[in-house]
């Protein structure tokens, strides 16, 4: 049984978007990667679950 | 591009006995522009009884396509003033949507899902034919003075309303408008002479939009590409148009020559990509760059903005036309009702919060389409690229895709509105705009919720079986409308999007507005929430 939810859970997805790109304006590359490296790691302890971590590197490298 | 629009109809220019009166002619309203905003202002004031002069600078109405998508919540406004029918019957009806990356198909959506409404989720029309229809509707009005070049070439603020200096083929000659409504679009005259400040934020991709002419039988849906194969910009966008027009719109990027762009054989060949191998003819083009901006307030004094005037958003979504027809309902009953003494100033006032409110929400939406359509650098083009890739994937990407959000009505949160005492679910919001539903009358015959609304204020009850047929005696100014007598909910729709029990009623403000609703019906507590409505 799948544990990750990919059914879309905020109530308006467009502010999480917004959120997300707001906090790289202005930051370089490198400082944009490193910024999205912590975040998954911030994430990724939130969540909590090792199966569901791995779900989602799955999902995430069939991606192209 | 030539400087001037081809004109596709004409109207003359016709000496007013104001040039020759030997005082200064005073008018109650005076409404510079003649485009759909300034016009649907006029027709809804002269409707109410409020003698109007209008303004326009032109002798014409222009060719160009330019606005092409009529939402939901204006045709329901159209149909108020009389054209609705003849709109949704010229244009072309659609409500679906597809959203592509690359050749793939990422999703579709649907903007009506239900039935039950009178008016269509969109039409798409040549703004000319809309312009067309409102300037026919208008002219059967005695009261509704249109005189066309007539250009505002001075204003003078006065405290009981404005002195314009008006050019004319004839030589200039003066007005006073005791409120003078600006609806002069974009480059706003009334605007400059005020020296009102028009900051906001400036998008640097340039967008080449076009129509063509071209038999094809592509669905009649809104198609939108992210990286589209045919085309090495971003985006591009097409519509069915009537007549087998068809609008293409192509995302150019910033550093785009404007000029070279429009040349024939460069649009030709960039539109052959998408349309090959159907045959097509070029009907006009433009390059635009937009803004996202509007005025700190929109009521100076006695000058009231409307529309572009008052502000601008990005074409993706369908938030500048449909928006500026929402200012025009939203003003219209306001100041007939401040001429007329039954309302204050402070109605005026409400105009500027309620329309503020609505312009920042568009603004939003359209800053947000655009920063997903054109990512500020490279690491916001990486996530933005994150999320179509996952979009065919998963849901939760599918949501954050943003090819522009199409126009809906605003909910006002508004001191015009009377909270609720009791809780209600149901479509219909307080401060928003009564979701329509199908009803039928006494002899059976169809009836829409809406058309049964004609610009009053409006109690809408619902019959209490339990307590017989009391009529319930609705205060002055209020027509009252029995659901279970007068008209029948068959469907149940209504009781559905109201969440109607059996004795609720609605109050209903002239621009269809709910603005207070109870379970049972008390005819001081309507009479107050009229009041207050009224902004007294």
């Amino acid at each position: 049984m799948p544990k990750l939810i990919t059914a879309s859970r905020f109530a308006d997805p467009d502010s999480a978007y917004v959120a997300l790109v707001s906090a790289r304006r202005n930051l370089s590359d490198a400082e944009a990667a490193a910024l999205d490296a912590r975040l998954v790691l911030i994430l990724a302890n939130h969540i909590g679950d090792l199966d569901v971590l791995a779900e989602a590197i799955a999902l995430a490298k069939q991606a192209p | 591009m030539s400087p001037a629009r081809r004109a596709v109809y004409r109207y003359d220019y016709r000496r007013s006995p104001d040039q020759d009166a030997r005082a200064v002619a005073r008018h109650p309203v005076v409404v510079v522009g003649a485009g759909p905003v300034g016009l649907a202002v006029a027709i809804d004031l002269a409707q109410r009884g409020v003698p109007v002069v209008q303004l326009d600078d032109a002798d014409r109405i222009g060719e160009g396509s330019r606005g092409i998508c009529w939402s939901k919540r204006t045709l329901e406004i159209l149909d108020r003033l009389g054209v609705g029918a003849r709109l949704v019957a010229q244009g072309v009806t659609w409500k679906l949507g597809r959203v592509f990356c690359g050749d793939e198909l990422l999703f579709s959506f649907d903007l009506l899902p239900e039935e039950g409404h009178k008016m269509p989720a969109f039409i798409n029309l040549q703004q000319f034919y809309l312009e067309k229809a409102l300037v026919d509707r208008a002219r059967e009005f005695e009261k509704l003075d249109l005189r066309w070049k007539n250009r505002l070439v001075g204003l003078e603020r006065r405290n009981d309303g404005a002195r314009l200096t008006i050019g004319t083929p004839d030589g200039p000659y003066e007005l006073d408008a005791e409120w003078l409504i600006a609806a002069d679009g974009a480059r706003s005259a009334v605007r400059r002479f005020l020296g009102l400040d028009f900051a906001g934020v400036t998008f640097e991709d340039k967008f080449l939009i076009a129509d063509v002419r071209m038999a094809a039988d592509f669905p009649t849906e809104r198609r939108f590409w992210f990286a589209p194969t045919f085309h090495s910009g971003q985006s591009a966008l097409m519509h069915r148009q009537p007549d087998d027009v068809w609008r293409i719109d192509l995302q150019l990027g910033p550093e785009a020559d404007a000029q070279a762009e429009q040349e024939p054989e460069r649009v030709r060949a960039r539109l052959a990509k998408l349309l090959a191998p159907n045959a097509f003819e070029q009907e006009w083009v433009s390059v635009y760059t937009f803004n996202c901006r509007r005025l700190d307030h929109f009521v100076h004094g006695r000058v009231i903005f409307i529309g572009d005037a008052a502000h601008q958003v990005s074409p993706f979504g369908a938030r500048g036309a449909n928006s500026g027809i929402q200012d025009a309902e939203n003003l219209a009953w306001k100041l007939a009702a401040v001429l007329k003494g039954e309302g204050s100033e402070a109605l005026i006032a409400s105009y500027d919060l309620e329309r503020i409110q609505a312009a920042d929400e568009n603004i939003r939406h359209s800053t947000r389409s655009t920063d997903f359509m054109s990512p500020h650098s490279t690491a916001e083009r990486r996530l933005r690229d994150a999320v179509l890739a996952l979009a065919p994937k998963v849901e939760f990407a599918r949501r954050m895709v943003n090819s522009g959000r199409l126009s809906l009505p605003s909910v006002y949160d508004s001191p015009l509105s009377t909270p609720d005492e009791s809780p209600f679910a149901g479509a219909a919001k307080l401060g928003g705009p009564l979701p329509d539903a199908p009803l039928t009358g006494p002899d059976g015959t169809p009836v829409h919720l809406l058309e049964s609304l004609r610009g009053e204020f409006a109690l809408v009850c619902v019959k209490n079986g339990a307590n017989g047929s009391a009529r319930p005696r609705v205060p002055d100014g209020i027509a009252a409308i029995v659901i279970g007598e007068d008209l029948f909910d068959r469907e149940g729709l209504f009781a559905r999007r109201l969440d109607a029990t059996p004795g609720a009623a609605y109050l209903v403000r002239p621009d269809q507005h709910l603005c207070a609703r109870w379970r049972r019906f008390e005819a001081a507590k309507v009479a107050a929430a009229r009041t207050r409505a009224l902004g007294r």
